[in-house]
């Protein structure tokens, strides 16, 4: 088994940081991992992405080229990023602002309001953890005490109550993308709950 | 001993700290700026010192003076900076002074580009600076290989007296790979009897020097250093060998191009052909001897070499295949990666396939 | 017999390699008696520059580096951060301090690291041949600047003490010269006086001494002294420029 996972988007939006905890997790989930992030000036204020490769094998290479699973956070990213995923590959839409559907039909594709739900938790930067659901409940890579460990020791003191916000946001994230709705194109950017 | 999940700039810094580094004087520039940051801020921790220098050129002489009074000491650059470090780099190999060098390549000539390349191979094991002399290169493909790199690098340094470089591309400073923390081989390491820390009134006053204006004297020092290159040549090569009894096609590749030769490896054996890896790791002293017996494997057609620079990592394969195998040059540069099809592609074309 | 005068323990028995004339042999010879007399030669470490003074690693009794052209003043950061309770010093000509080395000396200041550096201006080149310095007079003829120092090609000589007394981290910056005996009295004590701030932690601490170069000058070695007197002090004016004991006394 080996993930080969692109997160793309725009500076801000926590690619970097879904990107991480995925490696993380995959790490402590006792996977072989790697984070690569695209660097340099353009990532203020433009496009980011990194890599991430979880495996039960070594991994080779830390690049990846060809996606088995996209997280596509903007629209620039699912067209740049979106014919390149492997045929029967996976694409993680953020539906909240891609105005777009995934045209091939040789991929799953998967379309997650991140924002309508972080906005329903109460605090739209918990979106890229909602995505993070989705993808994990999709890819069945981490346990809920995994993610919930990590976030302990980053949410520490007066920053203790956001651990369980995230979680929440994991399982809402997890939800979406249990629904069969999720899977279906809509511009209307609603929430099926 | 747990794993932990690195960045590999700051693997390497905590690496060096692990290793005993208590000096650390550095300037900034992309890709390697988690270096001194990580150390600015952890060096004090650990008692020591980090100083942000107004140069690369006066970095590397700061270097110097805390080598010359006998500390650990560890600079950090990327490709431009190493080319203005090279003045004091060679005045550490004349004065035979113990420090440990990480050059995180970008891609150059000039400026250049930030992303990763691997363009200062011949900077880093043809000198760089003025004079005859040699820097131990160490080329890490993994932050775990890194983390080793540089906590083995320290010791090497001190053994031989002499500046120990850790070459890596940008990619392996700015990736994240776990680490498990190794504890470092207990070694016994020669008195710096010779460090400037004060006469103390017992001895002889000890003098940090690159100068011998006697020719005569001049070449005893020079051969003493090459005496001294000649032991390292005996005692420090290493490299990775995963060659199949039946490899068809040999890569020969460092750093992360190595990693896509192995992908590409993978890329042939779907299309029936059987390829090998052979990693230098010690980039000098070149694994020479291994290579060539590698190389002269009765079932090897060709031999292909993969670097992110556009033709000089071939030239010590060449030297050390002589002629055994046809070489040829999978290289890219100016901050392009090679992907495994390319890689794959180049073995194909180098057996006649293509 | 009694013993009347006698070389400087601060100072090895090599014969000095220095022209006739060259006052660089009393300079090291203060530098020496002071570190001397203040009970620190045992701890301290110097670092000799690129320059007439290149060898000054084998004239001081004391641990040596021998510096690249014009980074003495970061090897002495990268020592005396290792060794913050040694003495250091730095010795230092123009070419060395004011051309190719004066980042390293600028940002050593501005850090007000603790160790001292004597500055050795003689207005010129003296060991590569007699060529054009940064501190060289206008209209004084170099071997680069045949007809003279040209104001409108090469601009003005440089300060250095002046300019060291507007950063920060220097505590102490004078500029003293060594051409007859009342001055030599100043320049022993302006050099005691700069071991003893760094010390005490004060800072940085910088004492330019005026010099003579009879070889280059073109010059026998009195007329080069009387130069100094008559002609550089005017462009380069003796006097303390920056002390923090002072400003700490008013």
């Amino acid at each position: 088994m080996t993930h080969d996972i692109l997160i793309s988007g725009f500076g801000g939006q926590g690619v970097m940081a879904i990107g991480k905890t995925l490696a993380e997790g995959g790490m402590k989930e006792g996977y072989e991992v790697s984070w690569l992030p695209s660097y340099g000036p353009e990532m203020r204020g433009g496009t980011a992405n990194c890599s991430v490769v979880i495996s039960d094998d070594m991994i080779i290479s830390p690049i990846v080229l060809e996606p088995t699973l996209l997280i596509a956070m903007n629209t620039p990213s699912l067209v740049k990023f979106g014919p390149n995923v492997i045929p029967e590959g996976k694409v993680f839409v953020n539906s909240s602002i891609v105005d777009m559907a995934v045209e091939r039909t040789d991929v799953s594709a998967y379309y997650v309001p991140t924002m309508e739900i972080a906005q329903k938790l109460g605090n739209p930067r918990v979106a890229n953890m909602v995505m993070l659901g989705a993808v994990n409940h999709v890819t069945g890579l981490l346990r809920e005490e995994t993610v919930r460990e990590m976030l302990s020791q980053l949410f520490t003191g007066p920053k203790a109550n956001l651990v369980e916000l995230n979680l929440e946001a994991l399982r809402m994230g997890a939800a979406c993308a249990a629904n069969d709705a999720c899977m279906i194109w809509s511009n209307t950017h609603e929430y099926h709950d | 001993m747990s794993k932990e999940l690195w960045k590999g700039n700051e693997a390497i810094a905590e690496a060096a700290i692990r290793a005993g580094c208590r000096y650390f004087f550095g300037y900034p520039i992309t890709p390697q700026n988690e270096i001194p940051e990580y150390m600015s801020l952890h060096l004090p921790e650990a008692g020591g010192v980090f100083l942000q220098a107004e140069s690369e050129v006066a970095a590397i002489n700061m270097v110097y003076g805390a080598a010359g009074s006998g500390a650990r000491v560890m600079t950090s650059s990327s490709s431009p900076g190493i080319s203005l470090k090279q003045e004091g780099i060679s005045y550490l190999a004349g004065a035979e002074l113990p420090c440990v060098i990480v050059n995180i390549m970008r891609g150059g000539p000039g400026l250049g580009t930030i992303q990763p390349a691997q363009g200062d191979y011949f900077q880093a094991t043809r000198g760089g600076g003025n004079g005859d002399y040699r820097l131990i290169v160490l080329a890490p493909s993994t932050i775990q290989e890194a983390c080793d790199h540089v906590r083995d690098a320290f010791d090497i340094a001190d053994r031989y007296r002499n500046p120990v470089m850790i070459l890596a591309d940008g990619m392996i400073g700015q990736m994240m790979e776990a680490v498990e923390w190794q504890p470092s081989e207990s070694r016994t390491l020669p008195e710096k009897t010779w460090a400037t820390v004060g006469t103390g009134g017992t001895r002889k006053p000890n003098i940090i020097n690159s100068l011998f204006i006697d020719p005569n004297e001049s070449e005893r020092h020079n051969a003493h250093l090459n005496e001294k290159y000649d032991v390292m040549r005996a005692e420090e090569v290493r490299y990775e060998a995963t060659i199949p009894d039946d490899a068809d096609v040999l890569f020969v590749a460092y750093g992360t191009p190595a990693r896509l030769a192995k992908a590409a490896i993978r890329l042939l054996a779907k299309e029936g052909i059987t390829g090998g890896l052979f990693r230098p790791i010690s980039l000098w002293p070149f694994p020479e001897k291994p290579l060539n017996e590698a190389a002269s494997a009765a079932s090897v057609k060709a031999v292909v070499t993969v670097e992110m620079s556009l033709g000089q990592l071939v030239d010590d394969v060449k030297i050390a295949v002589n002629g055994v195998k046809p070489v040829s040059l999978c290289g890219k540069a100016g901050g392009i990666v090679p992907t495994p099809r390319e890689v794959a592609d180049a073995a194909l074309a180098a057996l006649g396939r293509k | 017999m009694a013993i009347v005068y006698q070389k400087s323990k601060g100072l090895t028995d090599l014969e000095m390699h220095y022209c006739p004339g060259c006052t660089h042999g009393v300079i090291h010879k203060l530098v020496a008696e002071a570190l001397v007399d203040l009970n620190l030669l045992e701890h301290t470490i110097g670092v000799a520059p690129v320059g007439c003074s290149v060898f000054a690693y084998n004239y001081f009794n004391c641990d040596m580096h021998e510096a690249a052209h014009g980074r003495a003043p970061a090897v002495a950061t990268g020592i005396k951060r290792v060794l913050p309770q040694n003495t250091v010093f730095t010795y230092q000509g123009d070419g060395d301090l004011a051309a190719i080395g004066t980042a390293e000396i600028i940002h050593a200041a501005m850090r007000g690291e603790h160790f001292t550096t004597i500055f050795v201006n003689n207005a010129i080149y003296g060991m590569t041949g007699g060529q054009m310095a940064p501190t060289t007079l206008v209209g004084q003829k170099a071997t680069t600047a045949p007809h003279g120092r040209d104001r409108a090609h090469y601009g003005q000589p440089l300060h250095m003490a002046e300019i060291m007394a507007t950063i920060g981290g220097a505590a102490y910056s004078t500029r003293v010269t060594v051409v007859d005996m009342p001055h030599m009295m100043k320049a022993r004590t302006a050099i005691r006086k700069a071991f003893q701030m760094q010390m005490e932690g004060k800072g940085f601490t910088f004492v330019e001494v005026l010099s003579t170069c009879p070889t280059n000058w073109g010059m026998t070695p009195v007329e080069a002294l009387g130069w100094v007197k008559d002609t550089m002090i005017n462009e380069f004016p003796l006097g303390v420029f920056k002390d923090a004991d002072s400003k700490e006394g008013s």
